[in-house]
């Protein structure tokens, strides 16, 4: 039972990332149908700064914000500089930008720091709590941090102007700009976030998948899994997807491990993790494209 | 864009035979190994016509392609592996195996478009080397391991080199499909493919089963691709599951871009670019070293990048669709 827990638990905290990175993705979907596939080497890119700066003495917070902030502004440049001159390209287009992208920062990240796999330190004490023997104080202080973000994320939305401006702008461009949003800023700006978001995840992750160019893709494959899952053009199902998926995938190498030992017969278990994505990727998209919480799009001819 | 001028190619094929036997004569330029690395350029080739024939005739973006390069090379690998099977003999059954993979694969692919198809085909590369480490496949593709085969022989007692042999049996079977794929665009059901891309429900309408022709050329594209897998594992004589990964698939990317989207003598053009970029990334890095003193490790990956997204800027018809505009506008400026 108390395994059972533990399982659920890592699976909250695992789905805290990919609830972030899936925010970030649906962030950028909803505002210019794209799928942003160098959502997770950005993030990772982001995650390697961090790094730097601690290793130059910062501290692990300052380097967190300045991190943070660094992606917020190399989010912008990119919309700004490579996507918005592609604006009403073809799809074809648009994603081989997107995979050129991806290929340039998983490069430049494995020239400048290599290639070889890095331990990075976690914020969190290591001292136990009540509640320890179910979650590790790390998985905690993911699932906290990323609630915050998360949190401050929908009270910027919910009660700012400038929120309200982005959103205005993603939902109906036309009518925005009519009453005076400078569309083009919000969606930078809206890509800028996307990018903080996603570095937070990659900074929180970082301590658990350790760190190394590569380690964005699985997660990447989960975070796309996540927000299908809640409905790729909404951002609260995005979250709650994110958890789900998060503890599916534990679920399902629980399940696998408990039938081994029962039954000896192997079916699945960690090994087969990006499998399960692969899976519940297809099967959401073929049977159900518009997700748990998404709206079905209809389409005139 | 038109087709590639006729004479041209009967010109470049004959050369192509002809090079390795210049061997006797220059030794050092016409050596083993360049001819070995001309067979991959070859065998990239035919892995890109096949993403081409699904991307740039039929429009199904694929980001997954090197699942199926994959798939062709491991049957190919266990057949020879298990069964002993001679390595020409794997081509077919890599090329049925991968024809059915792919059709069932364009089963649910009929129901996507544009950005999704490009998710589930990027979700499908990402997952591919955990799906052949799979533990109950272990028996057959030796897990994490991968297999490690011989090198293919010179049949008829021919007065060839291995790898002068292995070029030719490459460059057989690339002028076969290339063929193949031309006769194709240029029939009935080429047009409708082409018809499919351009105007999806017109094609509908004027009675084209899209449904078939689309599943069908999922089949097909990933059967040229899985050939060029299986042709590889010979090749390579060796497939480890980690060589599949997603980069394989950016690589097929990066030459349908450069070659052209929807060119068949483009995919060779492709092909050979970047295999060539690959090889010479250690040079690259030297020379960004040496020469430019930058301490920067310069990688293909890095070049292939900021190709892609500058290509989509200046030459959306990669290169020989510029070269093409290029001639033709220097023809109107001369009137």
């Amino acid at each position: 039972m108390e395994q059972f827990l533990q399982q659920i638990a890592s699976g909250l905290a695992n789905g805290a990332i990919y609830a972030c990175v899936a925010l970030a993705l649906v962030m950028i979907y909803v505002s210019t149908d794209h799928i942003n596939f160098a959502q997770g080497e950005m993030a990772m890119f982001s995650t390697y700064i961090s790094w730097q700066l601690m290793t130059w003495g910062v501290s692990f917070w300052f380097a967190f914000v300045l991190a943070v902030v660094f992606s917020f502004v190399l989010g912008v440049v990119i919309e700004r500089a490579i996507l918005r001159p592609l604006h009403n390209a073809p799809v074809l287009s648009i994603v081989v930008v997107f995979i050129g992208l991806l290929a340039i920062c998983n490069s430049v990240a494995g020239a400048i720091w290599s290639y070889l796999i890095k331990e990075f330190p976690s914020p969190f004490p290591k001292s136990s709590f009540g509640i320890a023997g179910v979650i590790g104080p790390h998985q905690l202080g993911v699932v906290i941090v990323t609630l915050v973000v998360l949190g401050l994320l929908f009270a910027f939305f919910r009660y700012t102007p400038l929120g309200l401006a982005m959103r205005a702008a993603a939902q109906n461009p036309q009518m925005a700009r009519l009453v005076g949003v400078r569309v083009d800023w919000m969606l930078a700006l809206g890509w800028g976030l996307a990018a903080a978001v996603g570095a937070v995840a990659g900074i929180m992750v970082a301590h658990i998948v350790y760190l190394d160019p590569n380690m964005m893709g699985g997660i990447l494959l989960y975070a796309f899994a996540s927000a299908l899952v809640g409905g790729i053009g909404n951002p609260g199902g995005a979250v709650v997807g994110g958890f789900i998926v998060g503890v599916l995938e534990n679920m399902v190498a629980y399940a696998g491990n408990q039938i081994e030992k029962a039954t000896g017969i192997y079916i699945i278990g960690n090994g087969e993790k990006l499998t399960v994505a692969l899976i519940i990727v297809i099967t959401v998209l073929t049977v159900k494209p518009a997700g748990l919480f998404g709206r079905v799009v209809v389409k005139r001819v | 864009m038109p087709a590639f001028p006729k004479k041209l190619l009967w010109v470049l094929l004959a050369l192509a035979f002809l090079v390795p036997l210049l061997h006797p004569l220059f030794p050092d330029v016409v050596s083993d190994y360049r001819l070995f690395l001309v067979s991959t350029m070859i065998i990239a080739a035919i892995a890109v016509l096949g993403l081409n024939l699904l991307t740039g005739f039929n429009g199904q973006i694929s980001l997954g392609h090197g699942a199926f390069y994959a798939v062709g090379a491991y049957t190919a690998a266990v057949l020879m592996d298990h069964l002993n099977m001679p390595y020409w003999a794997t081509l077919p059954c890599a090329a049925v195996v991968c024809f059915i993979v792919g059709y069932l694969f364009g089963l649910p692919a009929l129901r996507l478009e544009g950005h999704y198809l490009a998710l589930a085909t990027f979700a499908l590369a990402l997952a591919v080397p955990q799906i052949l480490k799979y533990k109950w496949l272990e028996g057959l593709t030796g897990g994490v391991q991968g297999i490690v085969l011989s090198k293919p022989e010179v049949p008829f007692g021919l007065p060839l080199s291995e790898d002068q042999w292995l070029y030719y049996y490459c460059l057989i079977v690339m002028v076969v499909l290339y063929w193949a794929a031309a006769n194709m665009l240029d029939s009935r059901s080429g047009r409708a493919m082409m018809a499919i891309r351009d105007q999806y429900m017109a094609a509908d309408t004027m009675g084209i089963d899209t449904a078939l022709y689309k599943t069908v050329t999922f089949g097909i594209s990933a059967a040229y691709t899985g050939i060029a897998g299986a042709l590889s594992a010979s090749a390579i004589a060796f497939v480890a599951p980690d060589s599949f990964n997603i980069f394989l698939s950016i690589k097929f990317l990066i030459g349908l871009v450069v070659g052209g989207v929807g060119s068949l003598a483009g995919s060779v053009v492709g092909g050979i670019f970047y295999v060539l970029v690959d090889n010479s990334a250690q040079a690259l890095s030297m020379f960004v070293k040496n020469d430019l003193g930058l301490q920067f490790d310069l990688s293909a990956y890095t070049v292939f990048g900021i190709l892609l997204i500058v290509l989509m800027y200046l030459m959306p018809m990669g290169i020989v669709g510029g070269v093409y505009l290029a001639v033709r506008r220097l023809r109107a400026l001369r009137g």
